[in-house]
């Protein structure tokens, strides 16, 4: 599909009306296999709802759901909220980005892999945890690490 | 179901849903809140199924898929109902068990029973386990007993009866006066008297008003409010309605973290069912009350937890907040006067409703009526969301409830009121928990998250993590908290690495009231309560990581002895 077929498909989905932008962007983020908003696509919903490219560049860089660049297609969402920070999440992380090769917020050249810290996923019993393809992997250790990462690649 | 047109209708519904919940008949409840989810309760309640088919049950015992229980670390969680046994951490292997020997034949099964560690014994019965046993769960208690996609389940419990009374037989005047005199406060944070807030917009003339309601939970450790969204759509939905006939609006919002997708799943289907019953709507129960409900997904903005900042992203904009000097009772959403009210808040008011401002009133301390829902989370033994009336102290909270610390660790602090909480030390753990005393502490109410530390926990780490947090999410508007928040981290970030000095320690003491008092919303205003309240009560920590070069719970790598040498 077009990006200007998405674009109008989703902003008829909303009426067309530009108070519902945030649900927009989110509904078109989804749609990509590589969760992202693509530019093609930003510039034709701006067209659809009759208002500037920047008006949707504001709202799609001020909330942080939004990417604009592409991510990989498997997101291991790591949780460092304050229950998985005080149990070692810190920790995990240098482990996680060791054995990606990528850092905080980084993607893969293969695009297979992006890791994403997020503020508390609200399991907190199972911390430290990450979430990857929306799937809970708790009590995370070094070691655990690589055999899930395994199970995705 | 046709729908309901008057409230003799809903009052016969009500019963028919009752009498079909046979108090006495075989049920299994099985939570499937988020953190059972993560502990793999899918497979056990597809695998009770399979079972209760092979032992031929499959028509005689209910499977319930409930939502959070609040016990999360032991989850995955199964009550056998109607005797109360609660079976912890069930697995595959155990569900044949279950269903042949405990539902088939009464047997116990004893390897499934919580321990408790103090009398060496198994504990049978839910009510009977130390961590339910001293709380009262007016408000989250529902949830273990009823699948919140049914509104016929909520309906049987007596759903929807304070709608009925309100508009039946009360006035508006009336209903935000019971609120008022309830005394309840905002469970968001602010602990603002709702019935006030009400009462200012229902004095407002406009033809049109919004309620709405605040479920952008952002607090990291804090999953109360989702934990009810997914568990009890309808006792938030009851709510609004109640709070729209009271102060008079049309229309509803619910403002909804998008990282929440089975509370967004669980609240769409709460509305359409209710619509489908005529309960939201035109005319609704023939009392020419029109009001309906629509869900706003939000963007992962923290900021977007302040009701102003919230109300422009409903409307499309960047989650900016404003200044406050118009008040949202007169100009809110869309410039119309609106009153926004927390999940938990929400939740509360049928319960006042039904019982009365007179019974809620003697509920918790003075200035703190009702309960409060926390999430109890960090370095304890019962990690998991415990409802208690305000007032209980901090140390029956986390010791009594919380079996205490891990491997009996040592207590260090208790962290409260999300990230511009506060840190509270062991010498406080004796005060009793209401929205003054923790902000007499320091520290403050907010949403409820509880994230207990021990001593293997560095406070002035704890302090970067927060600052670090808030500098994230700050949404940059006013230069104190963008650049102060900025300044604050790199400061802590130096004393975590060995190279503070005590002029550090004077300059964030000296930025802190100027972020304070210099930003404009509660973020900035609260953001330097974490390194305040470390430095009040843990300026030895900081002392020790400029002096001394050390940091003493071992956390901070430039400090730690083993990268030294």
């Amino acid at each position: 599909m077009s990006a200007e077929n998405i674009s109008s498909e989703v902003a008829a989905l909303y009426d067309n009306n530009p108070a519902n932008l945030i649900a927009m962007l989110q509904e078109i983020q989804s749609r990509n296999k590589n969760h992202y908003l693509p530019r093609p696509e930003l510039e034709a919903l701006a067209d659809c709802l009759k208002i500037a490219v920047a008006k949707v560049y504001r709202i799609a860089t001020f909330f942080k759901a939004f990417n604009l660049e592409p991510k990989g297609e498997h997101m291991v969402c790591l949780c460092v909220g304050t229950a998985c920070h005080v149990r070692g999440a810190d920790k995990i992380l240098t482990a996680l980005e060791g054995e990606l090769g990528i850092a905080d917020g980084g993607t893969t050249d293969d695009l297979k892999f992006s890791i994403e810290t997020v503020n508390c996923v609200g399991a907190c019993a199972l911390g430290p945890v990450a979430v990857i393809d929306g799937d809970y992997f708790g009590e995370l250790d070094g070691e655990k690490l690589p055999e899930i990462l395994n199970r995705f690649r | 179901m046709k729908k309901i047109e008057n409230a003799a209708q809903l009052d016969a519904y009500r019963k028919q849903c009752a009498a079909e919940r046979d108090p006495d008949r075989a049920m299994i409840a099985v939570c499937t809140g988020t953190g059972c989810q993560a502990h793999g309760c899918d497979n056990v309640v597809e695998g009770l199924k399979q079972e209760l088919v092979n032992a031929g049950l499959g028509d005689k015992v209910e499977l319930k898929t409930t939502g959070c229980h609040g016990y999360c670390e032991k989850g995955p969680l199964a009550v056998v109902r109607p005797e109360g046994i609660l079976y912890q951490r069930v697995k595959e292997k155990h569900l044949a068990d279950i269903v042949n020997k405990t539902i088939a034949k009464g047997e116990v099964l004893d390897k499934l029973l919580f321990f408790d560690p103090a009398t060496k014994e198994r504990v049978k019965l839910e009510k009977d386990v130390p961590f339910y046993k001293l709380q009262e769960r007016l408000v989250f208690g529902d949830n273990g007993y009823i699948d919140p996609t049914s509104i016929e389940d909520y309906l049987g419990i007596g759903g929807y009866q304070a709608l009925e009374k309100v508009l039946t037989g009360m006035d508006a005047e009336k209903v935000v006066a019971e609120v008022e005199e309830a005394g309840l406060r905002g469970r968001g944070g602010g602990g603002f008297p709702t019935g006030r807030k009400w009462a200012s917009a229902a004095n407002v003339e406009s033809e049109v008003k919004y309620v709405i309601c605040n479920a952008d939970e952002g607090d990291p450790g804090a999953y109360m409010d989702r934990s009810l969204l997914e568990g009890n759509p309808h006792a938030i939905v009851e709510g609004m309605m109640i709070g729209a006939f009271a102060i008079g609006a049309t229309a509803g919002y619910v403002y909804v973290r998008n990282e929440y997708p089975q509370a967004v799943r669980n609240l769409q289907c709460a509305l359409e069912s209710a619509r489908e019953l005529g309960l939201l709507g035109e005319n609704i129960l023939g009392s020419g009350f029109n009001f309906d409900i629509h869900i706003s997904k939000g963007g992962g903005a923290f900021v977007c937890g302040e009701s102003s900042a919230l109300i422009a992203s409903i409307e499309g904009e960047v989650g900016e907040p404003r200044a406050k000097h118009i008040h949202m009772a007169e100009s809110g959403l869309l410039g119309k006067p609106t009153v926004l009210n927390n999940v938990e808040t929400w939740a509360n008011v049928p319960l006042i409703i039904n019982r009365g401002a007179v019974w809620y009133k003697g509920l918790g301390t003075e200035k703190s009526s009702g309960t409060k829902i926390f999430s109890l989370v960090g370095k304890v033994k019962n990690t998991g969301l415990v409802e208690v009336p305000m007032g209980i102290s901090l140390r029956q909270i986390i010791f009594a409830i919380g079996g205490g610390i891990p491997k009996n660790r040592a207590f260090k602090a208790v962290q409260t009121g999300g990230p511009s909480g506060g840190c509270i030390p062991a010498e406080h753990l004796d005060m009793p928990v209401d929205f003054d005393a923790l902000t007499e502490l320091g520290s403050m109410m907010g949403s409820g998250g509880m994230i207990v530390m021990d001593d293997q926990t560095c406070m002035v780490d704890v302090a970067k993590y927060f600052v670090g947090f808030l500098k994230g999410e700050s949404c940059g508007k006013c230069t104190t908290c963008r650049e102060g928040l900025q300044r604050m981290y790199e400061i802590l970030d130096k004393i975590t690495l060995g190279t503070g000095t005590m002029a550090d320690l004077e300059l964030l003491e000296e930025m802190a009231p100027v972020i304070q008092q210099a930003s404009m919303c509660g973020l900035g205003k609260t953001a330097p309560n974490p390194v305040l309240s470390t430095l009040r009560y843990f300026r030895d920590e900081y002392l020790a990581h400029i002096n001394d070069k050390k940091c003493p719970a071992g956390v901070c790598k430039a400090l730690t002895s083993d990268t030294q040498a």
